[in-house]
């Protein structure tokens, strides 16, 4: 065996250990295993984003909406199509529904992708804040579609979803997520986006094209939202728009800030981490003994994501896992003396 | 006239109002190193930026081995072998010297997704090649002690030297310095004649070389071209330019203004 094959094997092992694990988890109490599932979906979310935010140094704020297209194409693949599948298949077996599934959150993923593809090829040309700006909108405009498309149920939902979604699936998807990202870092891939973000100009000046390594990043942390957006529907059986609101994209980026931003396994323990503590605030709000205000500020997100970003900027603006490995250290952090830039372009 | 490496012919650019580069003409041979001088906002920086096309000029044509590149995309000039460096050095700043100079490869080395995914042996067999190459070159200018350090925590000599490399990494024809004795000592710029002179004979390329020190550019470059508010005042040997009289006005009219 030779060592250039470790992250094959360790691949491998993840995919194998989360077959063991789904195989027991009818032992979990069924709120921790729901819970763990959405870590894992929230890792691959945040790992996804960090792709577009972190290393390729863009600011997308519409991560939702990718999420939102994974979820309602692939629960629509699967409600609409599943019995005529079946059918050709034989019967609702143990590979047919293997089959199935992974054909809807490919489905899912591919969707996320191609909306990525329309949103990034105009929108990445643009500097800077422009693209919050356009993704931010392009996740309202999903969203707005959706509770107006009445054959996904419109506002109301869309439910009777198959529950397909195991430690399995989920864990096997966050090892893919996390391999693929870590190759393609340490290839001629990652270090396009590094340049990219460090300085667009210098990077075609070296003939590095920024645009081409923009759309690549963007594009699948797109496909890897959509299958995200996949499990997750095929988790809670039942989605709604309002689940993939504006608040749902911001918590992502946070994961990212938190982790670091260009740190995968920063990412991945602040994806963790976060959404424990979502988990258990919901709890807090609920101990009568505590004062309202209290349990007030802890029902409310929006308040909670702020607190954490300052309590962040003010003790370790480096991300929370600062000693973690990372290709490139993230600009504005204080290791980097950062090179003058002139006052008009180059 | 063929035969030229770059050829600019009635090249202009306007920003509003302001004409920086005013029908500018410019030959440069394969292994010609050429200077060009000229005061502050003279327009040289801007010259660069039409060349690689940061700028694409209002009027005339840029051709490069005779094909047309005025309009293209940077990113595509610099593969096609023009090669620069930055006035403000624009090195990456959370790389290391390492990935610096490697940065300057990846255009050439462009393995698929499915490649960089599912890493073969060949996959590796190109990496290694790179690496050694890059550590190659970080020899021979003397940076190789410095392979893993990031590039801001380099001495300004060390980084204009590193930016230097970089260039050198993507195989340009050209290589085009934007004043780089800029904020070095006398010691230094005199290593620094040096090494554009090694590089030039050893790479074999061509050199536009952009500077304030008179000394380094007379000391050098075969051919002086000078500009002055975007026009060309005087062009020859260092020799024929430096008792123009235009280029006394233009340096002295200069010096009075700054004053
Ligand atoms: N992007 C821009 N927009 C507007 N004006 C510009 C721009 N770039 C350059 N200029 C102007 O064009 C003129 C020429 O500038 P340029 O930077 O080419 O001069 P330079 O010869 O390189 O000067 P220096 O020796 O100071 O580097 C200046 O008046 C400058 O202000
Ligand atoms: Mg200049």
């Amino acid at each position: 065996m030779n060592y250039r094959h470790i992250k094959k094997w360790l691949l491998l092992a993840a995919i194998i250990l989360s077959g063991f694990a789904s195989h027991f988890s009818d032992a979990i109490n069924a709120y921790y295993l729901q819970v763990v599932i959405f870590i894992g979906i929230n890792i691959i979310l945040a790992v996804g984003l960090n792709l577009i935010n972190g290393y390729t140094g863009q600011f997308s704020l519409g991560h939702a909406g990718f999420m939102a297209i994974g979820a309602y194409v692939s629960a629509y693949l699967s409600n609409e199509h599943s019995a005529g599948f079946f059918h050709a298949l034989g019967g609702a077996s143990f590979f047919s529904v293997a089959a199935l599934f992974l054909g809807v959150l490919i489905a899912g993923g591919l969707a996320a992708a191609v909306a990525g593809l329309i949103v990034g090829v105009p929108s990445l040309r643009l500097k800077g804040d422009y693209l919050a700006i356009v993704t931010l909108g392009f996740g309202e405009i999903i969203r707005v579609v959706i509770q107006n498309t009445d054959a996904v149920g419109g506002p109301r939902g869309y439910g009777g979803i198959a529950s397909y979604t195991t430690l399995f699936w989920t864990y096997s998807i966050v090892a893919i997520t996390i391999y693929v990202v870590v190759s393609l870092i340490d290839s001629t891939y990652g270090r396009g986006f590094l340049t990219v973000r460090d300085d667009a100009v210098a990077a075609e000046a070296v003939g590095i094209n920024p645009t081409r390594y923009k759309v690549t990043a963007f594009v699948l942390g797109a496909f890897f939202a959509g299958i995200a957006g996949g499990l997750y529907a095929h988790s809670t059986t039942y989605i709604n728009p309002s689940g993939f609101d504006f608040q749902r994209s911001i918590e992502i980026v946070i994961m990212v800030i938190l982790g670091g931003m260009g740190s995968t396994a920063g990412v991945t323990f602040a994806a963790i981490l976060l959404t424990l503590l979502l988990e258990y605030l919901r709890f807090v709000s609920g101990y009568q003994w505590l004062p309202e205000i209290v349990r007030r500020i802890a029902a409310n997100r929006v308040i909670i994501y702020s607190l954490v970003l300052i309590a962040l900027m003010l003790l370790r603006p480096q991300g929370l896992f600062g000693w973690l490995p990372r290709r490139g250290v993230p600009v504005g952090s204080a290791r980097v003396k950062r090179t003058k830039l002139p006052p008009h372009a180059p | 006239m063929t035969g030229a490496l770059l050829n600019l012919q009635q090249c202009s650019v306007r920003f509003g109002g302001l004409t920086a580069v005013s029908a500018f003409d410019l030959q440069i041979g394969a292994q010609d190193l050429v200077g060009m001088i000229g005061p502050n906002g003279a327009g040289k920086t801007t010259v660069f930026n039409i060349i690689t096309g940061v700028y694409r000029p209002t009027d005339g044509s840029i051709t490069f081995e005779n094909v047309a590149i005025a309009g293209l995309k940077p990113s595509n000039i610099a593969r096609r072998g023009i090669a620069r460096t930055f006035q403000n050095i624009r090195l990456f700043p959370t790389l290391n010297v390492f990935d610096n100079v490697r940065s300057g490869f990846n255009q050439r080395l462009r393995h698929g997704l499915a490649h960089a995914l599912w890493r073969m042996g060949t996959f590796y067999r190109e990496e290694n090649e790179v690496a050694r190459q890059v550590d190659e070159l970080l020899e021979i200018f003397d940076l190789g002690k410095f392979r893993d350090v990031l590039c801001g925590s380099l001495s300004y000599g060390d980084q204009r030297r590193l930016e230097i490399v970089r260039a050198l990494a993507t195989r340009p024809k050209l290589l085009l310095l934007d004043e780089p004795a800029a904020g070095m000592n006398p010691r230094e710029k005199e290593e620094l004649m040096e090494l554009i002179q090694f590089v030039k004979q050893k790479f074999e390329i061509a050199v536009l070389l952009v500077e304030h020190d008179m000394k380094v550019v007379m000391g050098i470059c075969q051919r002086v071209t000078v500009l002055d508010y975007g026009i060309k005042i005087a062009e020859g040997t260092p020799a024929e330019v430096q008792k123009n009289p235009k280029v006394i006005e233009a340096y002295l009219g200069g010096e009075k203004k700054k004053a």
